[in-house]
């Protein structure tokens, strides 16, 4: 469908990591989907992971790697008995190798309704300069 | 009645090819579940959204993962035993070049029924970091009533 407007969202298995070492906890640990956005200022990451609140979330930059984790509690109570259950839930985990220098004193994180927004400022050195060429 | 009992040797009944084919897959999907410790087949009818459901003895419960969807912005309505939950997820386009695209947007609409009436008037919905959780109370007249045993 090209039509934006009549697109209906289909349903899809959350994809989980298939890492070489296993993680410490049990448990799944899935890739949530990113949107990833460049501007002459800044790069935005933005990251769906439902059922993940401000206190749960990781984010690490180390050099150019930058690391999302987080953690999402099981929210059904002690006495519940599944019915069907068609996902699981569990931990979020994905990795990125930036390509521009970020001003790591400036990130900004905002995590709202299950989505991550994280603002990653280049640095001034990094930013394009415009340079004029000048007819000759 | 001799091929008869020839098709149904040893004891299994041969009514359909596919009891067979299940009966299989049954025992596929047992093995896998004791290696890795969950279900391997989820049970999904396929339809956006996926949800868990549980129950007490009071409420079903009913969970849905819909990330950076308001729930003031998801329409939901009871009816005798189903629910219905439609909406659509809007994503503002930023401005800049896009690297990766991975969210979705569009809409949606699905309608879960359930084995007992539900307390239309009791039903409650929050959303919380993403998740929605519905709490449908069970019908009071269809609760399993106690009955005492009285002693001659």
């Amino acid at each position: 469908m090209t039509d934006s407007k009549s697109k209906t969202l289909q349903a899809k298995r959350k994809a989980e990591v298939t890492a070489p070492a296993e993680q410490t906890r049990p448990g799944p640990t899935f890739i949530p989907a990113v949107d990833i956005v460049e501007t002459d200022q800044e790069v935005t990451v933005l990251a769906d992971m439902p059922g993940v609140g401000t206190k749960d979330i990781n984010i690490d930059l180390r050099d150019d790697m930058l690391t999302l984790v987080g953690n999402a509690a099981s929210p059904e109570g002690e006495n519940e008995l599944d019915v069907f259950r068609e996902y699981l839930t569990g931990k979020y985990a994905r990795q990125f190798t930036l390509s521009h220098e970020i001003d790591q004193s400036k990130i900004g994180a905002e995590m709202k309704d299950g989505v991550l927004r994280l603002k990653l400022p280049k640095l001034e050195a990094a930013k394009p300069r415009k340079i004029t060429v000048k007819v000759g | 009645m001799i091929l008869r009992s020839v098709i149904n040797w040893p004891t299994r009944g041969w009514r359909s090819p596919f009891d067979e084919l299940e009966r299989i897959q049954r025992e596929m999907d047992w093995l896998s579940e004791g290696l890795t410790g969950r279900p391997s087949t989820e049970f999904s009818a396929g339809v956006f959204p996926l949800v868990n459901v549980t129950e007490d003895k009071d409420n079903y419960y009913v969970r849905a993962e819909l990330p950076g969807i308001k729930a003031d912005k998801v329409d939901m309505s009871v009816t005798g035993n189903s629910l219905s939950i439609a909406g659509e997820r809007k994503i503002t386009p930023e401005n800049g070049d896009y690297h990766r695209r991975e969210r979705e947007e569009g809409k949606f609409s699905r309608i879960i029924s359930f084995p007992m009436q539900i307390d239309q008037s009791k039903v409650e919905a929050q959303a919380s970091d993403g998740i929605l959780t519905v709490v449908l109370p069970k019908s009071e007249t269809e609760k399993p009533r106690q009955i005492a045993v009285k002693a001659a």
